[in-house]
């Protein structure tokens, strides 16, 4: 019998310290997470509408960063995952459960059609195409007012209680907890999949598709899942947004909003999960303090930001972890006898 | 050439023609299981346009393509490859990003239907792992097996395309060049690694060196202006004032 090789060599061969670091930078974004739950007071409904924002980007990073699929379209997904769980609560029950998956389904089902109709082109076409989706789906909601209530946005929804138990209050503590909930499975879907073969194969398709051909991967099929996968999870942000304001804006469904969730995204960095955290979270708390000087003065920021990390930091504000790490690493060598 | 129904690969009157120019014309190509076929012609002579027929990324105009007596000629590409037919590339077709050994790693899981697990993969990933680093410490790259494949030198990346070739399980194997562009002191390791190739795959081999088409290769064909021109055993394509002409009276070997 060989000697077994390690499916995960930086595991094995790191050092008791550095796992010890590693598991706390796991950790810590749930920690703050839940800290920020008791220390939060009036301003919880912040860190829900944050939460909602890195679902979203983390979706996008499945595509975008994992898969390679440069699109515009993802807001289409997570407004209509928002008007779904709307109109769910309107029309049927007011369980936000239900409510949930019922957006989950219909967003992950549009998904599935737009690819289908779309995913056989590459590049700019399908930029193209993917910001024709999201136009097309903009424009049916601004007219369908019967349905969406148009530019005034989906008013008169109800919200039941979660599990029957759980209401929705003026804190917005149970949207805290719920949107937390929703976030950490998600997550853990995410990371599962990311590292599974079926993960690793996007990834290669990102980097050469014709060597993946090349080894017998049916490439549109698998880009095809993803696209479906990450629409539904964008969907289920948006049902997030809706059960948590109780309102759903037209804007959920515009370009305006694929073009933040893109910059959030790249700001954190792609490929890693955690980027869509730091992203979001920064591009969150830097609109919601610099805005009070100055309207403008927070895009003027922002932008700076875009530039400066993708000047300087090729894998987004994730790499100053990274960067941070090895200096550390040296430290610890220079000082060794 | 007579028993169609056993031969690895069976090519019938392949056509190809890009508006007024034919770059394949009535091409026949049998590979028996185990043959070693080379390929050789001069530039322009359809020589890839003819492995890009067999694989798939062109559509032939007329023609039929057996692999092990089924027709494969309206598949896609990848269905080819799943069907036993493999090739490498003449310039390296690799994840750069990814781990040596991931890249033949994720090629195993794909040839065992494990590329579609998103959820329960950690045994079956393990198994892939483990049978891609027994695959590179028989092709003596072991050793690199946890190095991305960008800080690869060439020589050492012309054998990953080998080995994920291999990995497959093809019962016919297209080489495209395999040693092109090796630095001398590195071409032994290829040709080695040639000389070793199981004896039950049916290999196709494309190739400008000589030395190692006729080390290699039992049989040669030469193609010229997208048709066969002549073939033969080695030793009789080496003095066939045909080729010798058309290699503007170069000597062959």
């Amino acid at each position: 019998m060989m000697a077994a090789p390690s499916t995960d060599t930086a595991a094995t061969t790191a050092s008791p310290a550095s796992r010890v670091l590693s598991l706390i930078g796991h950790a810590l974004p749930w920690l703050i997470a839940i800290g920020f739950y008791f220390v939060a007071g009036g301003s919880l409904s912040i860190g829900t509408q944050i939460m909602i924002w890195i679902l979203f980007a983390m979706s996008l990073d499945l595509v975008l960063g994992y898969a390679g699929i440069v699109t515009l379209g993802h807001a289409a997904f997570f407004g209509v995952g928002a008007y779904a769980a709307g109109l769910f609560s309107i029309h049927f029950m007011s369980d936000p459960i239900l409510g949930h998956i019922f957006a989950v389904v219909v967003s992950g089902v549009l998904g599935v059609i737009s690819g289908a109709l779309i995913l056989h082109t590459t590049g700019v076409t399908f930029l193209m195409l993917t910001l024709a989706t999201v136009s097309i789906i903009y424009e049916y909601g601004n007219q369908a007012r019967w349905l969406t209530g148009g530019d005034d946005g989906l008013q008169g929804m109800k919200v039941g209680p979660i599990f029957g138990t759980f209401e929705f209050n003026i804190f917005g503590q149970t949207a805290y907890v719920y949107a937390l909930v929703v976030l950490f499975i998600w997550f853990l879907i995410s990371w599962r999949l990311v590292k599974s073969p079926f993960g690793r194969s996007l990834d290669g398709i990102r980097q050469n598709p014709r060597r993946m051909r090349a080894i017998g991967t049916p490439v549109w099929w698998r880009l095809l899942a993803i696209y479906g996968i990450a629409a539904a999870m964008a969907g289920s942000a948006g049902a997030l947004l809706a059960h948590s304001t109780r309102f759903v804006g037209l804007s959920s469904l515009s370009l305006l909003t694929s073009g933040i969730v893109t910059v959030m995204l790249i700001l954190g960095g792609t490929r890693k999960l955690y980027g869509a955290f730091i992203g979001a979270a920064i591009y969150y708390l830097v609109q919601d303090s610099t805005a009070k000087f100055s309207p403008y003065f927070w895009e003027f920021i922002v932008g700076g930001m875009l530039i400066a990390t993708v000047l300087f930091l090729e894998g987004g504000l994730m790499d100053l972890g990274r960067i941070g790490r090895r200096f550390l690493a040296r430290f610890q060598r220079s000082d060794a006898p | 050439m007579s028993e169609t129904s056993t031969s690895a690969l069976s090519v019938r009157g392949l056509n190809k023609s890009f508006g007024a120019l034919v770059v394949a014309q009535d091409i026949n190509i049998d590979l028996a299981p185990g043959a070693r076929v080379g390929l050789i012609g001069p530039n322009g002579a359809g020589k890839t346009t003819f492995v890009n027929l067999l694989t798939g990324f062109l559509k032939p105009d007329s023609g039929t393509i057996l692999l092990e007596g089924a027709p494969i000629q309206d598949m896609k590409p990848e269905m080819r490859v799943r069907r036993g037919l493999a090739r490498t590339h003449q310039i390296n077709t690799l994840l750069r990003e990814d781990i040596v050994r991931d890249n033949v790693a994720i090629a195993i899981a794909e040839r065992e239907n494990y590329a579609w697990r998103m959820m329960r993969y950690t045994p079956q990933w393990r198994r892939c792992s483990e049978e891609a680093h027994a695959l590179l410490r028989d092709m003596g790259i072991a050793d690199v097996g946890d190095r991305q494949v960008r800080e690869l030198p060439y020589g050492q990346q012309r054998l990953l395309e080998i080995a994920i070739a291999l990995s497959l399980k093809p019962r016919v194997l297209l080489l495209d060049e395999p040693a092109a562009g090796v630095p001398a002191e590195e071409a032994h390791r290829i040709h080695d690694v040639l000389a070793r190739l199981p004896s039950d795959i049916a290999i196709l081999i494309i190739e400008h060196d000589m030395e190692v088409i006729f080390r290699f290769a039992k049989e040669i064909i030469v193609l010229l202006q997208g048709r066969v021109l002549t073939r033969g055993a080695p030793a009789k394509i080496a003095v066939d004032p045909e080729v010798r002409a058309v290699y503007l009276g170069r000597t062959v070997v």
